[in-house]
């Protein structure tokens, strides 16, 4: 390919270009416009892209830099956005068909800190159908290939997220995590995937699905990038009552001023994410390797429990189904999006939603009614809501005794397209994840080598008591630089 | 514990959405298996422990009762499925009785 070579060039690269005067904005957009060009017919990351628009906000970036006035270091970077982050004046479908025709008249808090600092949006990247799924197979436009292996999928839902970053077609992506959403398609796709602790960033214009877990977070080439996103997105919002009133920052710096060293560092080991949890034979050997790193890095290496971990798939389903089933609600067909003319009001809503929503979609709405339903709401919501607190007292006793876990993202590298048909299985590869968002608190995967079999990689994942991503970012950081 | 048995039709009047025949035995079956599933909970006791419904403990936030600045009409109302005057949505009929076209 012709120009600049953007292949897993992290941001803080590319703005020190930028700054040296190496190459402009148009050039850098160019040049990830030209790789989406000869490569997303394969990869097929993107539900949108406007070049017209992109090419548009890069001449304005060079005009502000030629002025001597960047609106940070980082203005003219282009960073890809999951569907489900509005921006405005671009379409905002979810992967679904209910919201094909719906184009956002107003930009997400996450996008607009973004634009404050000359970050460019870039396009909309494919998802499984409203955040639903673990492989992008529940997108209802299209199925998005992993850069690694395009016979398999890049995980999900962020799955455009991760390939987009994986495939260079952008600097880096924001993502939705409510049950891995962000760090599994991230090992999958060998790239960095940070979910914050819940309300470090602003949801407001976080399409919801589960609003008592999805937390928007970044996905980068590396860990700086990832601090340098949260510096960016982070920090309180009048937009959003659940978003902490804690002021954000400083994650980058922290990370930069890291020793690279993991002394004094009292890292856990929980052994039901290790004895008997399913792990492949190649998942593993990365992971004792990666836990051999970190133990010559000077880590204190601490065996911890989290005994109700077997119960979080369960937990899980009842309590992010029961809130999508609400959340969902609004889908109606009445002020937005496509609709289904019936008889009357009542039947336009079902014929609406029943011709709008995926399989995936329909079945998760109908558990959440179901869970919700007179007669059973104490037997499963109420009673997954206590389990949900033992699930977090866990995580509390756990890091009285070290300071960050390290513990697998995924059960096996990325599978086939096809290959997990039956939903109870697919929502089981979810295990090591989703009790992080049940309790609230931040983790983050970490490419940690490859598969010897197939050659795919394969991530670890490190997790942190809520508001510590400033020590969670400068271990992963320690040990991605010595991976 | 039993096997569980959905009326899956009453579960989907209830979330006012169509499934067609097609669907619906694939439905049945998946949820029956997923519920199935999740009835694992039972066998813990959680007496005495008390319902998390959020990972951050939630308080009240207020703001200065002041006007913040409106979104333009013009681009929500042109994600509006249809428009009369082009200025109003256009709903199907809410009560029965005569149409009003």
């Amino acid at each position: 390919m012709a120009g600049l070579n953007l292949t897993a060039r992290p941001i803080h690269e590319l703005a020190a270009a930028l700054a040296a005067g190496e190459f402009s904005a148009t050039a850098l957009v160019e040049g990830y416009l030209a790789r989406v060009k000869e490569k997303d017919g394969e990869i097929r990351a993107f539900l949108k892209l406007d070049a017209d628009r992109v090419l548009a906000e890069a001449a304005r970036s060079d005009a502000r830099r030629r002025e001597g006035r960047p609106l940070s270091e980082f203005d003219g970077i282009p960073i890809g956005i999951k569907d489900c982050i509005v921006t405005a004046g671009e379409s905002c479908s979810c992967a679904s068909k209910i919201l094909a025709p719906v184009c956002s008249p107003y930009d997400s808090t996450a996008v607009a800190r973004l634009k404050e600092k000359g970050f460019i949006p870039f396009g909309r990247l494919n998802m499984d159908e409203f955040a639903m799924g673990s492989s992008c197979e529940n997108s209802a436009f299209q199925k998005t290939a992993n850069p690694h292996g395009t016979t398999r999928v890049p995980g999900g839902s962020s799955g455009g997220s991760a390939a987009c970053v994986a495939a260079s077609f952008a600097a880096a992506a924001l993502g939705s995590d409510t049950g891995g959403s962000i760090r599994q398609p991230a090992a999958f796709c060998g790239v960095v995937g940070l979910k914050p602790t819940y309300g470090r960033v602003s949801r407001h214009g976080l399409v919801a699905f589960a609003s008592s877990l999805d937390q928007i977070g970044p996905m980068t080439h590396d860990v700086l990038d990832a601090a340098i996103l949260l510096d960016t997105i982070a920090g309180p919002d009048r937009m959003d009552s659940t978003c902490l009133p804690v002021a954000a920052g400083g994650f980058a710096d922290a990370v930069r001023s890291g020793s690279g060293s993991l002394r004094g560092v009292r890292i856990g080991l929980p052994k039901e994410y290790f004895s008997g949890s399913g792990l492949s034979s190649g998942v593993e050997k990365v992971l004792r390797h990666s836990i051999e790193k970190v133990r010559a890095l000077g880590a204190e290496l601490v065996d911890v429990s989290l005994p109700h971990t077997r119960y979080a798939v369960a937990v899980y389903y009842i309590i992010a189904t029961a809130e999508a089933s609400a959340n969902l609600a609004r889908f109606d067909g009445i002020r937005y999006g496509a609709r289904v003319e019936g008889r009357d009001l009542v039947d336009t809503y079902f014929r609406t939603r029943g011709a709008g929503f995926g399989a995936e979609v329909k079945r998760r709405i109908l558990l959440g009614t179901y869970v919700l339903s007179s007669g059973y709401y104490d037997a499963y919501y109420l009673r997954a809501q206590k389990v949900r607190t033992l699930i977090r007292r866990d995580f509390e006793e756990a890091f009285r005794s070290c300071d960050v876990m390290l513990t697998p993202v995924t059960p096996t590298v990325a599978f086939k397209f096809g290959e997990k048909s039956d939903p109870l299985q697919m929502y089981l590869s979810d295990i090591f994840t989703i009790a992080l968002n049940l309790s609230g608190n931040c983790g983050i995967s970490v490419p940690a080598g490859q598969d010897g079999e197939t050659g795919m990689p394969v991530g670890v994942q490190f997790m942190a008591p809520a508001l510590d991503e400033a020590r969670l970012l400068c271990v992963s950081n320690a040990f991605f630089l010595n991976r | 514990m039993e096997k569980t048995n959905i009326d899956i039709d009453y579960v989907a009047t209830l979330a006012r959405l169509e499934i067609s025949d097609a669907e619906k035995e694939g439905l049945q079956r998946d949820l029956e298996s997923i519920v199935d599933y999740i009835n694992e909970l039972s066998e813990l006791d959680v007496s005495g422990v008390e319902p998390t419904a959020h990972a951050a403990a939630l308080t009240n936030v207020w703001r200065e009762d002041v006007p913040g600045e409106p979104f333009d009409r013009a681009p929500i109302l042109a994600n509006a499925p249809e428009l009369m005057n082009g200025e109003l949505i256009r709903v199907p009929q809410v009560l029965p009785g005569e149409g009003m076209n």
